[in-house]
């Protein structure tokens, strides 16, 4: 009797699943584990020395601090623009859901190079919010603006499904028990989307923390101001510093792994909330 | 084809689906393997069909054993409960999948496929339906045309898992006759997996009854209902009234009251715990309350409707029985609700092991 | 992380919403809703989009043009196809191996492997750069070696190419993943039991079922390949003509104060996210279609 473990009714299981191991290990997980085995060329206080210089450190305060805020905005006004898009009709909301896209298609150097132009002093924004005393342009401010777009279609993807799956039933229960309108959404329809909410948040984050092309034109640049983490791998690694290169792309792969984690906790925690197979 | 099943086990990490499991099916039969969802019985179809392998035992298609061979060359034809038809395909298509893919050299001509999908088709009555797309055909067309795509091989077995699950109550009835017509036609040894009961008395030769991965009883479809061989059996088929009590002395003692066992089967012949069972059908009614002679009981509802009626009584312990009786004869008896009866017993199902009673 | 990014089988959904008195909101309510929706989209991706064409044009054609045939940005355009021309089909074959993988068969440790699958998403694009330089750099475990023997990885177009595949890696396995698991297995077994072999199986009836999901991910995958920035930066060192990309181009002119021909090489990859989006939005119409007729059941 052949062992039951070797049965299987449809083909090619070693093949796929050995050219996928194959494959995701030489492109992507042996590379990756290259940067820990860099990172044990320094001793532990040299380690803390790079992870922890002053300027490193500033650059921590802006990437998280800035990404941190841009999801919280992407958060409400996603939400709205999610909600805007699943419940009313007006006139060009095809085009409107299509483009919500965009930040995913366009490159991110040219966002970065668009998003300067209209904030820059003389562009079609800058020019009416420099005079009234607010710089975008090369400032963290900019930085946050970059964020933003980056992230904005992670909320409105993940809330939109969920929001259209809504039975229109359980609304009409909640006002015939007597509900507001207002009542209805922050305790009928809110904890129904918060998980998908939370893994739009999460997965905004985490890109944002990332993200390097979009921003280093608005930025500006200016170390301890509007330096962000990514552009600090690229100083050192130009100065010919690979262990410090390293030391501080650990860190943010560290930081990677954990968000994935969670995004996949939180992904489960949509999918047991809402029935969705996903 | 004969089947033979030796000695089938099947886990599933720690659940056992299948329990040492053997079971013979003659060539030419139309069987049906019969029990409550997680009893194991699709688990077993697809096991035969390949689709599955036991833990340990054997499967032996014509005395052959099957073990090392594919589903591939198994030839058996396999109607799955949804159907997994070929979205993409029209209902031609599916049906012609089977021989297009035969290696170039068995392959029949294209002529001869095109001849024999729509003979197909016309044995199961759709052939105005070929070029059409599965998802534009009802439950029950496409139940056919699984049929049809299965029968296209050529399979030497027609293995159906839960063929009419799917489908709503008056289309399930309509093609349940119309497969045992089919099967009359064709004679193919086949097996269908159902937890509906009516629909396995109905259409099969012979009725498989499975419970926790194990066979409770095979037999035609009159001797399970009849001589059920377990508790099991005795519940899953048709309505029954239960009674739990003692057996002594050849009487099955109910609390103060007694039934003589005379009418009994089972085991009366020991003393001890038994529980019994009494179908509706089986009781005679007389009015009054007469002690030693039947149960007590009194009526709580009467829905006479059609050719019998539907009496629902209380006993004096409170504990409900159903009773059924052609309208002729309970008419004259003039009782309606609140009246107060004795039930009399034609047939009574004695197990005294009843730990194992639903 | 491409949660964001899936397939998604949405219709209007409005008119289910606005016709019921209580999924309704106050006109007041509702015209707040949009409007301040409709500000954050104009603000974020309208605005952004139009000032690469109106910057693109601002000192008219002959400009715009002559920035497209610098030899230079021919070039750039020569390699950033070459990179979208490997790493797609290279990332569409893993994609198509490992949902078969996942979706079809039972073992250990699957879920691991999905979240593995995903890593490339959470990973910052100049760290995806880093680890190929760490690994074929002049410094790397196999610099020397490479040396030696003259190859070329780092500050060329292999690195190039490393890098591309390694950002666009999850997208169509991510695409197909949820897809075939949603399909299950039915169909490829009933194929089996009628005789269809492995490859049969698999053209005949599994590709059909996947085919949206399938070119939805070659999509993404080709814009991301296109347009990436960040990762290629960090392995290609700039160099003119040779390892510039388009992206990096834009880059280059845009630090040289050669705006408007920046903004001309930006308008020419803005123009591919459109298209890009547009194909997107008719494989979703074509894939909606295509599930509501398998959905529309008469039963």
């Amino acid at each position: 009797m052949a062992a039951a473990r070797t049965f299987r009714v449809l083909p090619g299981f070693n093949l796929t699943l050995g050219y996928t191991l194959g494959y995701m290990s030489l492109l992507i997980l042996i590379p990756l584990a290259a940067v820990f085995l860099k990172t044990t060329e320094l001793t532990w206080g040299e380690f803390i020395d790079v992870v922890t210089a002053p300027q490193v450190v500033a650059t921590y305060k802006l990437s998280f601090g800035a990404s941190l805020l841009a999801a919280a905005i992407n958060a409400v006004f996603g939400l709205m623009l999610a909600w805007a898009l699943v419940r009313y009709s007006f006139p060009g909301k095809k085009i409107v859901d299509a483009l919500v896209d965009l930040p995913f298609a366009l490159p991110t150097a040219v966002a970065g190079i668009a998003l300067t132009a209209l904030y820059a002093k003389n562009g079609w924004l800058g020019q009416y919010l420099e005079p009234i005393g607010i710089k975008v342009a090369f400032t963290p401010l900019g930085v946050l603006v970059a964020l933003v777009f980056i992230g904005l279609p992670f909320v409105v993807r993940t809330v939109q499904p969920i929001l259209e799956d809504l039975d229109t039933e359980l609304e009409e229960a909640a006002t015939c028990l007597g509900a507001q309108r207002w009542q209805t959404f922050r305790h009928v329809i809110l904890p129904i989307l918060l998980p998908a909410l939370m893994t739009g948040f999460a997965l905004a984050f985490a890109r944002a923390v990332g993200e390097y092309g979009s921003v280093i034109f608005i930025a500006g640049n200016l170390p301890y101001v509007s330096e962000i983490t990514p552009l600090m791998i690229i100083t050192k690694l130009e100065q010919y510093d690979y262990r410090g290169a390293t030391a501080i792309a650990s860190v943010m792969l560290l930081f990677s792994f954990t968000l994935l984690l969670i995004i996949n906790g939180l992904q489960a925690w949509t999918a047991k909330r809402t029935g969705r197979d996903r | 084809m004969s089947i033979h099943v030796r000695n089938i086990r099947k886990q599933f990490g720690s659940f056992t689906a299948l329990d040492n499991v053997s079971l013979d099916f003659p060539t030419g039969e139309l069987v049906a393997l019969l029990g409550p969802s997680g009893c194991g019985k699709t688990t077993l179809l697809r096991i035969i069909a390949g689709l599955e392998q036991a833990d340990s035992g054997q499967v032996l298609l014509d005395d052959e054993d099957a073990s090392g061979t594919h589903v591939r060359e198994r030839q058996v034809g396999f109607v799955f409960q949804h159907y997994a038809l070929f979205r993409h395909m029209t209902v031609f298509d599916n049906v012609a999948f089977g021989m297009r893919m035969k290696p170039r050299r068995q392959r029949p001509p294209e002529a001869r496929i095109r001849e024999k999908v729509h003979a197909l088709l016309n044995l199961v009555q759709l052939d105005w339906l070929a070029d059409r797309f599965p998802s534009q055909l009802s439950g029950g067309q496409r139940q056919r045309i699984a049929l049809a795509r299965a029968l296209a091989v050529e399979p030497r077995v027609l293995l159906l898992d839960e063929p009419f699950g799917a489908l709503d109550a008056k289309v399930r009835k309509e093609l349940r006759r119309w497969l045992r017509n089919l099967h009359d036609e064709l004679h193919i040894t086949s097996i269908f997996v159902t937890h509906d009961q009516e629909e396995a008395l109905e259409v099969a030769d012979r009725v498989v009854l499975m419970d926790r991965g194990r066979v409770e009883q095979i037999g035609t479809p009159e001797a399970v209902y009849d001589h059920p061989a377990t508790p099991f059996v005795a519940t899953f088929l048709g309505s029954v009234n239960l009674f739990h009590g003692r057996v002594e002395d050849g009487q099955l003692h109910l609390g103060e009251h007694a039934l003589a066992l005379g009418s009994a089967s089972g085991d009366v012949s020991g003393d001890g715990k038994a529980v019994a069972f009494v179908r509706p059908h089986e009781f005679d009614l007389v009015p009054g309350w007469r002690t030693g002679d039947g149960l007590p009981a009194t009526i709580v509802r009467v829905v006479s409707v059609g050719p019998s009626a539907q009496i629902e009584l209380s006993r004096l312990d409170g504990e409900r029985i159903e009773v059924t009786i052609a309208r002729d004869t309970f008419h004259p008896l003039g009782l309606g609700e609140g009246d107060q009866v004795s039930l009399r017993p034609r047939r009574i199902r004695v197990f005294q092991d009843d730990t194992r009673a639903a | 992380m491409a949660g964001a990014a899936t397939l998604h089988l949405g219709s209007d959904h409005a008119a289910r919403f606005e016709s019921k008195q209580a999924t309704r909101e106050t006109p007041l309510v509702k015209w707040t809703i949009l409007a301040i929706a409709l500000g954050f989209f104009t603000l974020f991706l309208l605005m952004p989009l139009l000032a690469v064409f109106v910057e693109a044009f601002r000192k008219g054609w002959e400009t715009y043009l002559t920035a497209l045939v610098d030899p230079d940005a021919l070039s750039a355009i020569r390699l950033t196809l070459l990179a979208a021309a490997i790493s797609v089909p290279l990332n569409l074959v893993f994609g198509v191996a490992a949902a078969w993988a996942i979706a079809k068969f039972e073992f250990p440790g699957k879920q691991i492997l999905i979240t593995l699958i995903d890593l490339p998403f959470s990973v910052s694009p100049v760290v995806a750069g880093l680890v190929f330089v760490l690994v074929f750099g002049a410094q790397g475990w196999f610099g020397s070696w490479l040396s030696d023997n003259d190859i070329r990885i780092i500050f060329a177009v292999p690195g190039i190419v490393l890098a591309t595949v390694f950002v666009t890696f999850p997208f169509v396995a991510r695409e197909l993943i949820p897809l075939m698991l949603a399909q299950g297995k039915e169909e490829e077994e009933a194929a089996v039991v009628l005789g269809a072999h492995g490859w049969q199986v698999f053209w005949h009836v599994t590709l059909p079922n996947i085919k949206w999901g399938l070119m939805y991910g070659v999509i993404l995958t080709n814009a991301r390949a296109m347009g990436e920035f960040g990762a290629v930066s960090v392995v290609s060192g700039h160099i003119r003509g040779q390892t510039n990309t388009l992206p990096l181009h834009v880059e280059i002119l845009y630090n040289e104060y050669q705006f408007s021909a920046a903004f001309a090489v930006a308008s020419l990859l803005a123009l591919l996210a459109l298209v890009t989006l547009v194909i997107k939005s008719w494989v979703e119409h074509r894939a909606v279609l295509a599930y509501r007729d398998s959905q529309d059941t008469a039963s």
